[in-house]
């Protein structure tokens, strides 16, 4: 599905956060001039179409302990990675899991999934964990800590006529 | 001054990782299931982000489905050239996010663009201006994600 301008209009109202009061969506309508049904039933469907994944709040990890976390990346047999992928995903310490291509022969890795947990070693642990699930099918694998953050800004829709 | 979450705030941390019923009253729905009123949820939620401890609150987009295209790319860089390729990276207004990571391939950025054609160009800039190989990593395939942070 594309979203249509309303859509549009409504992912841009919502991207920075919901208004946290009582009737939040008919907040959002308010704002857009746009009925609060209208504005519930858009967002349900975006949702059906995966656009929207959930509404929810995305805690900091660090502020509740979770301050280590590691890229962990795979050598999964491709025949087996897209099944493996969905279920290291869903692991509740699994932030992120992408099946991404190899950079032969530097990089063999094709499966990459961001861990957290409360040290390093908690890290080790769950990617011991992940080794469990990939058995055989995982040859390879690895795991980067990051030392630095760079730059971090929020990736934002961007309106075409910027 | 930061207040530690009680039991009740972590209750409401683990809740709202789910997702928000969509309906009029979303906050009082989730207080009827935590035995909370609509308005103790609401000045909980308003002091768990002024706190910094929810850093957003809101739909979770599929970033692929705004439109734009993404791509994590990696870079060798030696460490005597380190910040000064950093600043040349960072100065791209299509680098989101960088982060140093320990391994021969220790700088991690993505790149975001409006079309997919956009990506490749972006790349070939920082080769040129760098004189080092940016390694693209386009994702093929995202999983479901069921990450939770336990409070």
């Amino acid at each position: 599905m594309k979203p249509d301008a309303i859509d549009r209009k409504i992912i841009e109202a919502t991207q920075s956060g919901l208004p946290l009061v009582a009737a939040p969506f008919a907040a959002v309508a308010a704002q857009l001039g746009l009925a609060e049904r209208e504005v519930i039933d858009r967002i349900e469907t975006l949702k059906r179409a995966g656009v929207i994944r959930r509404i929810a709040a995305a805690p900091n990890h660090y502020k509740l302990g979770m301050t280590a976390n590691g890229m962990s990346v795979w050598d999964v047999d491709d025949a087996q990675v897209d099944l493996l992928g969905e279920s290291i995903g869903a692991l509740p310490f699994v932030s992120h899991c992408y099946r991404r291509p190899r950079a032969l022969p530097d990089w063999p890795y094709n499966l990459f999934a961001m861990v957290h947990g409360q040290s390093r070693a908690e890290v080790h642990e769950k990617c011991v964990e992940i080794a469990g699930i990939l058995g055989k099918a995982c040859t390879r694998n690895d795991v980067l800590f990051s030392s630095r953050i760079l730059k971090k800004t929020g990736l934002r829709l961007r309106r075409k006529e910027d | 001054m930061t207040t530690c979450p009680d039991e009740i705030d972590k209750s409401l941390i683990n809740r709202l990782q789910d997702d928000l019923p969509l309906e009029t009253r979303p906050f009082a729905a989730i207080g009827r299931e935590l035995g909370l009123s609509e308005e103790e949820v609401l000045q909980r939620v308003h002091r768990l982000k002024e706190d910094g401890i929810l850093t957003r609150f809101g739909p979770f987009f599929d970033a692929a489905a705004l439109g734009g295209a993404f791509c994590l790319c990696a870079m060798s860089v030696p460490a005597v050239q380190f910040d000064a390729v950093m600043t040349k990276v960072n100065a791209h207004p299509e680098v989101a996010h960088n982060y140093e990571r320990e391994h021969a391939l220790n700088m991690w950025f993505v790149l975001a663009t409006e079309s997919a054609g956009e990506i490749a160009s972006v790349a070939r800039r920082i080769e040129a201006e760098t004189g080092l190989e940016v390694l693209l990593f386009p994702k093929e395939r995202e999983f479901f994600i069921g990450f939770r942070v336990a409070a």
